[in-house]
Protein backbone atom coordinates (compact mmCIF):
# COMPACT_ATOMS: atom_id res chain seq x y z
CA UNK A 1 0.00 0.00 0.00
CA UNK A 2 1.09 3.63 -0.77
CA UNK A 3 2.29 6.06 1.48
CA UNK A 4 -0.37 8.62 3.31
CA UNK A 5 -0.35 10.66 0.51
CA UNK A 6 -0.60 14.29 2.14
CA UNK A 7 -1.52 17.28 -0.66
CA UNK A 8 0.98 20.22 -0.53
CA UNK A 9 2.00 22.57 -3.33
CA UNK A 10 5.42 23.85 -3.74
CA UNK A 11 4.10 27.42 -3.04
CA UNK A 12 1.60 28.01 0.19
CA UNK A 13 -2.07 28.63 -1.00
CA UNK A 14 -4.70 29.75 0.81
CA UNK A 15 -8.39 31.43 0.69
CA UNK A 16 -7.93 34.80 -0.87
CA UNK A 17 -11.80 35.69 -0.94
CA UNK A 18 -15.02 33.52 -0.01
CA UNK A 19 -18.46 34.37 -0.82
CA UNK A 20 -21.87 32.49 -0.10
CA UNK A 21 -25.29 32.62 -1.74
CA UNK A 22 -28.86 31.02 -0.80
CA UNK A 23 -32.21 31.79 -2.06
CA UNK A 24 -34.51 33.27 -0.57
CA UNK A 25 -37.67 31.06 -0.32
CA UNK A 26 -37.80 28.43 2.38
CA UNK A 27 -39.99 24.94 2.23
CA UNK A 28 -40.30 23.55 5.64
CA UNK A 29 -40.29 19.54 5.27
CA UNK A 30 -43.22 18.94 7.22
CA UNK A 31 -44.90 20.20 4.04
CA UNK A 32 -43.37 17.74 2.27
CA UNK A 33 -44.44 15.14 4.30
CA UNK A 34 -47.74 16.38 4.34
CA UNK A 35 -48.12 15.89 0.98
CA UNK A 36 -46.33 12.54 0.14
CA UNK A 37 -46.62 10.44 3.97
CA UNK A 38 -50.14 11.94 5.76
CA UNK A 39 -47.98 14.03 7.62
CA UNK A 40 -46.01 11.00 9.08
CA UNK A 41 -42.36 9.75 9.49
CA UNK A 42 -39.40 11.78 11.22
CA UNK A 43 -38.26 14.43 9.65
CA UNK A 44 -34.50 14.58 8.79
CA UNK A 45 -33.92 18.40 8.55
CA UNK A 46 -36.17 21.69 9.66
CA UNK A 47 -36.70 23.78 6.37
CA UNK A 48 -34.80 23.63 2.75
CA UNK A 49 -33.91 26.54 0.65
CA UNK A 50 -35.32 26.89 -2.79
CA UNK A 51 -34.87 28.60 -5.62
CA UNK A 52 -36.65 31.37 -7.54
CA UNK A 53 -38.15 31.40 -11.09
CA UNK A 54 -35.36 32.59 -12.17
CA UNK A 55 -32.56 31.08 -10.55
CA UNK A 56 -30.54 28.75 -11.42
CA UNK A 57 -26.49 27.11 -10.72
CA UNK A 58 -25.04 30.12 -12.86
CA UNK A 59 -27.19 32.74 -11.25
CA UNK A 60 -26.41 31.61 -7.96
CA UNK A 61 -22.69 30.61 -9.00
CA UNK A 62 -22.27 34.32 -10.27
CA UNK A 63 -23.48 36.04 -6.86
CA UNK A 64 -21.16 33.95 -4.67
CA UNK A 65 -18.23 34.13 -6.82
CA UNK A 66 -19.20 38.28 -6.91
CA UNK A 67 -19.24 38.28 -2.52
CA UNK A 68 -15.62 36.21 -2.99
CA UNK A 69 -14.02 38.99 -5.09
CA UNK A 70 -15.42 42.06 -2.49
CA UNK A 71 -13.41 40.40 -0.10
CA UNK A 72 -10.34 39.53 -1.97
CA UNK A 73 -9.89 43.23 -2.89
CA UNK A 74 -8.18 41.61 -6.49
CA UNK A 75 -9.49 42.45 -10.11
CA UNK A 76 -11.51 39.97 -11.66
CA UNK A 77 -9.06 39.85 -14.40
CA UNK A 78 -6.11 38.92 -12.21
CA UNK A 79 -8.37 35.38 -11.83
CA UNK A 80 -6.46 32.61 -14.38
CA UNK A 81 -9.23 30.04 -13.44
CA UNK A 82 -12.98 29.92 -13.10
CA UNK A 83 -14.20 26.50 -12.24
CA UNK A 84 -17.36 25.38 -11.53
CA UNK A 85 -18.50 22.67 -9.41
CA UNK A 86 -22.21 21.05 -9.37
CA UNK A 87 -24.00 18.30 -10.50
CA UNK A 88 -27.05 20.57 -11.91
CA UNK A 89 -25.28 22.84 -14.34
CA UNK A 90 -28.47 24.72 -16.39
CA UNK A 91 -26.75 23.37 -19.72
CA UNK A 92 -25.97 19.55 -20.14
CA UNK A 93 -23.41 21.20 -22.97
CA UNK A 94 -22.39 24.57 -22.35
CA UNK A 95 -20.30 25.74 -19.47
CA UNK A 96 -21.69 27.31 -16.50
CA UNK A 97 -17.91 28.63 -16.08
CA UNK A 98 -18.17 30.92 -19.29
CA UNK A 99 -21.09 32.61 -17.84
CA UNK A 100 -20.11 33.15 -14.88
CA UNK A 101 -16.44 34.81 -15.54
CA UNK A 102 -18.01 37.19 -18.11
CA UNK A 103 -20.43 38.44 -15.49
CA UNK A 104 -17.69 38.79 -13.42
CA UNK A 105 -15.24 40.51 -15.89
CA UNK A 106 -13.02 37.49 -15.47
CA UNK A 107 -13.14 37.24 -19.54
CA UNK A 108 -11.20 36.44 -21.84
CA UNK A 109 -7.78 35.34 -20.75
CA UNK A 110 -9.36 32.68 -18.28
CA UNK A 111 -8.97 29.21 -18.23
CA UNK A 112 -12.90 27.78 -17.90
CA UNK A 113 -14.18 24.26 -16.96
CA UNK A 114 -16.96 22.76 -15.20
CA UNK A 115 -16.30 20.40 -12.40
CA UNK A 116 -18.59 17.51 -12.13
CA UNK A 117 -18.36 14.75 -8.91
CA UNK A 118 -21.92 14.50 -7.49
CA UNK A 119 -21.21 16.46 -4.22
CA UNK A 120 -17.63 17.07 -4.14
CA UNK A 121 -17.16 18.64 -7.51
CA UNK A 122 -16.60 22.43 -5.81
CA UNK A 123 -14.28 20.71 -3.51
CA UNK A 124 -12.08 18.91 -6.28
CA UNK A 125 -12.11 22.89 -7.66
CA UNK A 126 -10.52 23.77 -4.90
CA UNK A 127 -7.94 20.84 -4.87
CA UNK A 128 -6.98 22.15 -8.14
CA UNK A 129 -6.95 25.43 -7.83
CA UNK A 130 -4.36 24.82 -4.86
CA UNK A 131 -2.20 23.31 -7.63
CA UNK A 132 -2.61 25.75 -9.99
CA UNK A 133 -1.78 28.48 -7.48
CA UNK A 134 0.50 26.42 -5.96
CA UNK A 135 2.39 25.61 -8.83
CA UNK A 136 2.97 29.18 -10.08
CA UNK A 137 0.87 28.26 -13.13
CA UNK A 138 -1.47 31.57 -11.76
CA UNK A 139 -1.59 34.12 -8.75
CA UNK A 140 -5.63 33.54 -8.79
CA UNK A 141 -8.29 31.00 -9.02
CA UNK A 142 -12.07 30.91 -8.42
CA UNK A 143 -13.59 27.48 -7.27
CA UNK A 144 -17.39 27.56 -7.35
CA UNK A 145 -19.25 24.42 -5.38
CA UNK A 146 -23.16 25.04 -6.18
CA UNK A 147 -25.88 23.07 -6.81
CA UNK A 148 -29.90 23.45 -7.07
CA UNK A 149 -30.61 19.88 -5.87
CA UNK A 150 -33.00 17.42 -7.68
CA UNK A 151 -35.12 14.86 -5.96
CA UNK A 152 -38.07 13.23 -7.25
CA UNK A 153 -41.13 14.22 -5.40
CA UNK A 154 -42.25 12.35 -2.94
CA UNK A 155 -38.79 10.88 -2.82
CA UNK A 156 -36.92 10.45 0.31
CA UNK A 157 -34.21 13.23 -1.52
CA UNK A 158 -36.79 15.41 -1.79
CA UNK A 159 -37.20 16.16 2.24
CA UNK A 160 -33.31 17.45 2.20
CA UNK A 161 -32.71 18.69 -2.11
CA UNK A 162 -32.09 22.10 -0.84
CA UNK A 163 -30.07 25.04 -3.43
CA UNK A 164 -27.15 27.43 -2.16
CA UNK A 165 -23.77 27.41 -2.53
CA UNK A 166 -20.30 28.87 -2.34
CA UNK A 167 -17.38 30.65 -4.14
CA UNK A 168 -13.22 30.79 -3.03
CA UNK A 169 -10.85 32.77 -4.76
CA UNK A 170 -7.53 30.37 -3.78
CA UNK A 171 -4.56 32.66 -4.38
CA UNK A 172 -0.61 33.08 -2.70
CA UNK A 173 -1.23 32.07 1.31
CA UNK A 174 0.38 35.75 1.99
CA UNK A 175 -2.63 37.59 1.00
CA UNK A 176 -5.10 34.73 2.55
CA UNK A 177 -7.41 35.21 4.93
CA UNK A 178 -6.87 31.33 5.83
CA UNK A 179 -4.20 29.01 4.61
CA UNK A 180 -4.20 25.51 3.12
CA UNK A 181 -2.14 23.64 5.79
CA UNK A 182 -2.55 20.55 3.36
CA UNK A 183 -4.99 18.57 2.18
CA UNK A 184 -5.76 14.67 0.96
CA UNK A 185 -8.49 13.19 -1.51
CA UNK A 186 -9.72 9.46 -0.73
CA UNK A 187 -11.68 7.88 -3.91
CA UNK A 188 -13.47 4.55 -4.91
CA UNK A 189 -16.25 2.99 -6.91
CA UNK A 190 -19.14 2.64 -5.01
CA UNK A 191 -22.78 3.25 -6.45
CA UNK A 192 -24.55 4.68 -3.45
CA UNK A 193 -26.47 7.21 -5.85
CA UNK A 194 -26.07 8.42 -9.54
CA UNK A 195 -27.94 9.90 -12.52
CA UNK A 196 -28.15 8.63 -15.86
CA UNK A 197 -27.77 11.41 -19.00
CA UNK A 198 -31.06 12.28 -19.78
CA UNK A 199 -32.72 11.31 -16.71
CA UNK A 200 -34.54 13.77 -14.80
CA UNK A 201 -34.07 12.82 -11.14
CA UNK A 202 -30.92 11.13 -9.46
CA UNK A 203 -31.62 7.11 -8.23
CA UNK A 204 -30.41 5.87 -5.05
CA UNK A 205 -28.95 3.05 -3.23
CA UNK A 206 -31.13 3.22 -0.58
CA UNK A 207 -29.41 1.53 2.88
CA UNK A 208 -25.95 1.53 0.71
CA UNK A 209 -25.90 5.02 1.04
CA UNK A 210 -24.56 5.43 4.70
CA UNK A 211 -21.95 2.45 5.92
CA UNK A 212 -20.15 1.55 2.89
CA UNK A 213 -20.87 5.61 1.23
CA UNK A 214 -20.65 8.62 2.96
CA UNK A 215 -18.86 7.08 6.86
CA UNK A 216 -16.04 5.03 5.30
CA UNK A 217 -15.17 7.65 2.64
CA UNK A 218 -15.43 10.97 4.77
CA UNK A 219 -13.99 9.28 7.85
CA UNK A 220 -11.05 7.90 5.95
CA UNK A 221 -10.18 11.05 4.48
CA UNK A 222 -10.19 12.98 7.42
CA UNK A 223 -8.33 10.23 9.52
CA UNK A 224 -5.92 9.85 6.98
CA UNK A 225 -5.38 13.78 6.78
CA UNK A 226 -4.87 14.72 10.88
CA UNK A 227 -2.28 11.44 10.85
CA UNK A 228 -0.27 13.07 8.12
CA UNK A 229 -0.41 16.53 9.70
CA UNK A 230 0.00 14.67 13.42
CA UNK A 231 -2.73 16.13 14.49
CA UNK A 232 -6.06 15.42 16.30
CA UNK A 233 -9.21 16.71 16.86
CA UNK A 234 -8.72 19.01 19.56
CA UNK A 235 -6.36 20.89 17.92
CA UNK A 236 -9.17 22.23 15.64
CA UNK A 237 -11.75 24.94 16.74
CA UNK A 238 -13.55 24.02 13.72
CA UNK A 239 -15.14 21.76 11.85
CA UNK A 240 -17.43 21.05 8.67
CA UNK A 241 -18.70 17.90 6.79
CA UNK A 242 -20.55 16.99 3.86
CA UNK A 243 -24.58 17.60 5.12
CA UNK A 244 -26.98 15.47 3.24
CA UNK A 245 -28.81 15.74 6.40
CA UNK A 246 -28.45 16.16 10.20
CA UNK A 247 -27.73 13.38 11.51
CA UNK A 248 -24.86 12.02 9.43
CA UNK A 249 -22.44 14.52 10.02
CA UNK A 250 -23.07 14.75 13.44
CA UNK A 251 -22.56 11.12 13.27
CA UNK A 252 -18.93 11.50 11.63
CA UNK A 253 -17.81 13.96 13.43
CA UNK A 254 -18.82 12.30 17.20
CA UNK A 255 -16.38 9.19 15.90
CA UNK A 256 -13.51 11.32 14.91
CA UNK A 257 -13.69 12.94 18.28
CA UNK A 258 -15.12 16.19 17.30
CA UNK A 259 -17.67 18.00 19.83
CA UNK A 260 -20.97 19.93 18.96
CA UNK A 261 -19.27 23.36 20.01
CA UNK A 262 -17.16 22.84 16.87
CA UNK A 263 -19.48 21.94 13.74
CA UNK A 264 -22.08 23.80 15.17
CA UNK A 265 -21.13 26.74 13.24
CA UNK A 266 -20.84 25.20 9.84
CA UNK A 267 -23.93 22.94 10.20
CA UNK A 268 -26.48 25.10 8.14
CA UNK A 269 -28.28 21.92 6.45
CA UNK A 270 -31.48 22.16 9.14
CA UNK A 271 -31.72 25.32 8.03
CA UNK A 272 -30.75 25.40 4.03
CA UNK A 273 -30.77 21.59 3.31
CA UNK A 274 -28.07 19.38 1.33
CA UNK A 275 -27.01 22.11 -1.58
CA UNK A 276 -25.10 19.25 -2.93
CA UNK A 277 -21.69 20.52 -4.30
CA UNK A 278 -22.35 23.58 -2.13
CA UNK A 279 -22.34 21.50 1.50
CA UNK A 280 -19.46 21.52 3.00
CA UNK A 281 -18.30 24.47 1.06
CA UNK A 282 -20.99 27.08 2.60
CA UNK A 283 -20.67 25.55 5.74
CA UNK A 284 -17.10 26.87 5.50
CA UNK A 285 -18.02 30.35 4.43
CA UNK A 286 -19.87 30.51 7.62
CA UNK A 287 -17.45 29.22 10.00
CA UNK A 288 -15.03 31.98 8.26
CA UNK A 289 -17.51 34.74 9.36
CA UNK A 290 -16.69 33.74 13.03
CA UNK A 291 -13.15 32.61 13.18
CA UNK A 292 -10.73 33.81 14.94
CA UNK A 293 -6.68 34.18 13.49
CA UNK A 294 -4.82 31.48 14.27
CA UNK A 295 -7.76 28.82 14.59
CA UNK A 296 -7.60 25.93 12.49
CA UNK A 297 -10.54 24.33 10.20
CA UNK A 298 -11.61 21.04 8.97
CA UNK A 299 -13.76 20.73 6.19
CA UNK A 300 -14.21 17.19 4.35
CA UNK A 301 -16.35 17.05 1.60
CA UNK A 302 -18.47 14.24 0.15
CA UNK A 303 -19.39 13.04 -3.35
CA UNK A 304 -21.41 10.21 -4.00
CA UNK A 305 -19.69 7.70 -6.26
CA UNK A 306 -17.42 7.79 -4.45
CA UNK A 307 -15.10 10.01 -2.85
CA UNK A 308 -14.46 12.82 0.02
CA UNK A 309 -11.25 15.77 -0.24
CA UNK A 310 -10.06 16.53 3.15
CA UNK A 311 -8.63 20.20 4.06
CA UNK A 312 -6.86 21.66 7.02
CA UNK A 313 -6.89 25.54 7.41
CA UNK A 314 -5.57 28.29 9.43
CA UNK A 315 -6.97 31.44 10.01
CA UNK A 316 -4.66 34.62 9.79
CA UNK A 317 -4.66 37.59 10.85
CA UNK A 318 -6.36 39.32 7.63
CA UNK A 319 -9.43 37.64 7.94
CA UNK A 320 -11.00 39.75 10.54
CA UNK A 321 -10.46 42.94 8.54
CA UNK A 322 -12.23 41.21 4.98
CA UNK A 323 -14.55 39.52 6.10
CA UNK A 324 -17.09 42.74 6.16
CA UNK A 325 -16.92 43.57 2.70
CA UNK A 326 -19.52 40.87 1.70
CA UNK A 327 -22.83 39.96 3.14
CA UNK A 328 -22.09 37.23 6.23
CA UNK A 329 -23.64 34.01 5.23
CA UNK A 330 -26.42 33.81 8.24
CA UNK A 331 -27.74 36.97 6.46
CA UNK A 332 -29.06 34.76 3.59
CA UNK A 333 -29.88 31.91 6.12
CA UNK A 334 -32.21 34.20 7.71
CA UNK A 335 -33.24 36.09 4.31
CA UNK A 336 -36.54 33.83 4.63
CA UNK A 337 -39.63 34.03 3.03
CA UNK A 338 -41.64 30.37 3.65
CA UNK A 339 -43.94 28.56 1.32
CA UNK A 340 -45.86 26.06 0.51
CA UNK A 341 -45.52 22.58 -1.51
CA UNK A 342 -47.93 24.33 -4.15
CA UNK A 343 -45.61 27.14 -4.22
CA UNK A 344 -42.55 24.70 -4.29
CA UNK A 345 -44.21 22.97 -7.10
CA UNK A 346 -44.09 26.33 -9.60
CA UNK A 347 -41.00 27.64 -8.49
CA UNK A 348 -39.15 24.14 -9.45
CA UNK A 349 -40.99 23.51 -12.27
CA UNK A 350 -42.77 20.86 -11.90
CA UNK A 351 -45.98 22.62 -13.14
CA UNK A 352 -46.17 22.41 -16.78
CA UNK A 353 -48.05 25.50 -18.80
CA UNK A 354 -47.81 23.91 -22.46
CA UNK B 1 -33.65 37.68 -30.41
CA UNK B 2 -31.04 36.56 -32.37
CA UNK B 3 -28.33 34.84 -30.35
CA UNK B 4 -25.65 36.86 -32.14
CA UNK B 5 -27.81 39.90 -30.20
CA UNK B 6 -27.98 38.32 -27.00
CA UNK B 7 -24.10 37.80 -27.37
CA UNK B 8 -23.19 41.25 -28.38
CA UNK B 9 -25.41 42.54 -25.16
CA UNK B 10 -23.97 40.02 -22.63
CA UNK B 11 -21.42 42.50 -21.10
CA UNK B 12 -23.98 45.28 -20.49
CA UNK B 13 -26.73 42.65 -19.35
CA UNK B 14 -24.84 40.68 -16.88
CA UNK B 15 -23.27 42.96 -15.04
CA UNK B 16 -24.36 46.49 -15.62
CA UNK B 17 -21.53 47.93 -17.59
CA UNK B 18 -22.22 50.98 -19.49
CA UNK B 19 -19.87 54.13 -20.05
CA UNK B 20 -18.22 57.28 -18.89
CA UNK B 21 -18.00 60.19 -20.60
CA UNK B 22 -14.67 61.77 -20.30
CA UNK B 23 -15.89 65.20 -20.72
CA UNK B 24 -18.38 66.08 -18.42
CA UNK B 25 -17.58 62.52 -16.21
CA UNK B 26 -21.49 61.71 -17.06
CA UNK B 27 -22.41 58.28 -16.28
CA UNK B 28 -24.01 56.31 -19.35
CA UNK B 29 -26.44 53.29 -18.87
CA UNK B 30 -27.39 51.94 -21.60
CA UNK B 31 -23.60 52.42 -23.56
CA UNK B 32 -24.79 54.64 -26.50
CA UNK B 33 -21.56 56.03 -27.11
CA UNK B 34 -22.52 59.88 -27.36
CA UNK B 35 -22.80 61.21 -23.95
CA UNK B 36 -26.54 62.11 -23.56
CA UNK B 37 -25.41 65.35 -21.14
CA UNK B 38 -23.01 67.08 -23.65
CA UNK B 39 -23.39 65.48 -26.85
CA UNK B 40 -19.48 64.46 -26.54
CA UNK B 41 -18.15 60.86 -27.83
CA UNK B 42 -18.40 58.39 -24.57
CA UNK B 43 -17.01 55.53 -25.29
CA UNK B 44 -14.99 54.79 -22.24
CA UNK B 45 -16.54 51.27 -20.38
CA UNK B 46 -18.00 51.75 -16.82
CA UNK B 47 -19.15 49.30 -14.42
CA UNK B 48 -22.21 50.63 -12.34
CA UNK B 49 -22.13 49.63 -8.56
CA UNK B 50 -25.73 48.19 -9.05
CA UNK B 51 -27.10 50.05 -6.32
CA UNK B 52 -29.96 51.97 -6.41
CA UNK B 53 -33.47 52.91 -5.67
CA UNK B 54 -37.28 52.29 -7.17
CA UNK B 55 -38.11 55.48 -8.90
CA UNK B 56 -41.66 53.83 -9.70
CA UNK B 57 -43.30 50.73 -10.47
CA UNK B 58 -45.95 48.49 -11.13
CA UNK B 59 -47.16 44.65 -11.42
CA UNK B 60 -47.11 42.58 -14.87
CA UNK B 61 -50.27 39.95 -14.57
CA UNK B 62 -50.29 39.82 -18.82
CA UNK B 63 -47.18 38.40 -19.95
CA UNK B 64 -46.07 39.09 -23.14
CA UNK B 65 -44.91 35.98 -24.75
CA UNK B 66 -41.85 33.67 -23.29
CA UNK B 67 -42.53 35.20 -19.56
CA UNK B 68 -46.32 33.74 -18.89
CA UNK B 69 -44.66 31.33 -16.52
CA UNK B 70 -43.53 34.32 -14.65
CA UNK B 71 -46.60 36.06 -13.87
CA UNK B 72 -47.57 38.45 -11.78
CA UNK B 73 -44.22 39.86 -11.56
CA UNK B 74 -43.04 43.41 -10.44
CA UNK B 75 -41.20 45.70 -12.93
CA UNK B 76 -39.71 49.01 -11.65
CA UNK B 77 -38.11 52.05 -12.68
CA UNK B 78 -34.89 52.39 -10.61
CA UNK B 79 -32.47 55.19 -10.70
CA UNK B 80 -29.08 54.06 -10.16
CA UNK B 81 -26.67 55.99 -7.30
CA UNK B 82 -24.75 56.94 -10.19
CA UNK B 83 -27.63 58.99 -12.03
CA UNK B 84 -29.07 56.92 -15.08
CA UNK B 85 -33.19 55.19 -15.13
CA UNK B 86 -33.10 51.64 -15.79
CA UNK B 87 -36.31 49.53 -16.43
CA UNK B 88 -36.02 46.44 -15.30
CA UNK B 89 -37.80 43.45 -12.82
CA UNK B 90 -37.76 43.22 -9.72
CA UNK B 91 -36.99 40.24 -8.26
CA UNK B 92 -36.61 38.18 -4.81
CA UNK B 93 -39.51 40.94 -3.34
CA UNK B 94 -41.12 38.02 -1.02
CA UNK B 95 -43.25 39.93 1.57
CA UNK B 96 -40.97 43.25 1.62
CA UNK B 97 -43.41 46.18 1.08
CA UNK B 98 -42.09 47.69 -2.59
CA UNK B 99 -42.41 51.45 -2.43
CA UNK B 100 -41.31 54.78 -4.26
CA UNK B 101 -37.39 55.08 -2.55
CA UNK B 102 -37.06 51.76 -1.52
CA UNK B 103 -33.27 50.89 -1.99
CA UNK B 104 -32.54 48.05 -4.54
CA UNK B 105 -29.42 46.42 -5.69
CA UNK B 106 -28.67 44.54 -9.35
CA UNK B 107 -28.60 41.03 -9.30
CA UNK B 108 -28.17 38.55 -12.16
CA UNK B 109 -30.67 36.12 -13.11
CA UNK B 110 -32.36 34.12 -15.94
CA UNK B 111 -34.27 36.46 -18.23
CA UNK B 112 -36.21 33.95 -20.19
CA UNK B 113 -35.00 30.98 -22.51
CA UNK B 114 -35.77 30.62 -26.20
CA UNK B 115 -38.32 27.79 -26.00
CA UNK B 116 -36.90 23.97 -24.87
CA UNK B 117 -33.98 24.14 -27.03
CA UNK B 118 -32.86 27.00 -27.26
CA UNK B 119 -30.08 29.32 -25.31
CA UNK B 120 -31.00 30.27 -21.46
CA UNK B 121 -30.34 33.91 -21.22
CA UNK B 122 -29.22 35.53 -18.57
CA UNK B 123 -29.38 39.79 -17.51
CA UNK B 124 -29.97 42.14 -14.76
CA UNK B 125 -32.70 42.56 -12.49
CA UNK B 126 -33.01 44.22 -8.93
CA UNK B 127 -33.88 42.94 -5.71
CA UNK B 128 -34.57 44.88 -2.47
CA UNK B 129 -30.97 45.45 -0.48
CA UNK B 130 -29.69 42.92 1.17
CA UNK B 131 -27.77 44.91 3.88
CA UNK B 132 -29.52 48.10 5.07
CA UNK B 133 -26.80 51.14 3.55
ZN1 LIG C 1 -20.59 64.36 -21.35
Amino acid sequence: MAENKLLVPDREAGIIGYGAYIPRYRLPVKEVARVWADGKGGLPIHEKAVTGLDEDVITMSIEAARNALARSGIDPTEIGAVWVGSESHPYAVKPTSTVVAEAIGATPHVLAADWEFACKAGTEAIQASIGFVGSGMADYALAIGMDTAQGRPGDALEYTAGAGGAAFIIGPAKDAVCVFEGSYSYATDTPDFWRRANAIYPEHGERFTGEPAYFSHTQTAAESLLEALGATASDFRFAVFHQPNTKFPMRVAKSLGFGQDQIEAGLLVPEIGNTYAGSAMIGLTSILDIADPGDRILMVSYGSGAGSDAFSLRATEALPRRRGSAPATLIYVKRRTEIDYATYARLRGKLVLK
Amino acid sequence: METSQHWRLRKQRYALVGEVCPHCESKIFPPRDICPDCGEDAREMYQFSGRGEVYSHTTVYQAPSGHAENVPYPVAIVRLEEGPLVTAQLTDVGDQPIEIGTPVEMVTRKLGADGERGMLVYGYKFRPALVER
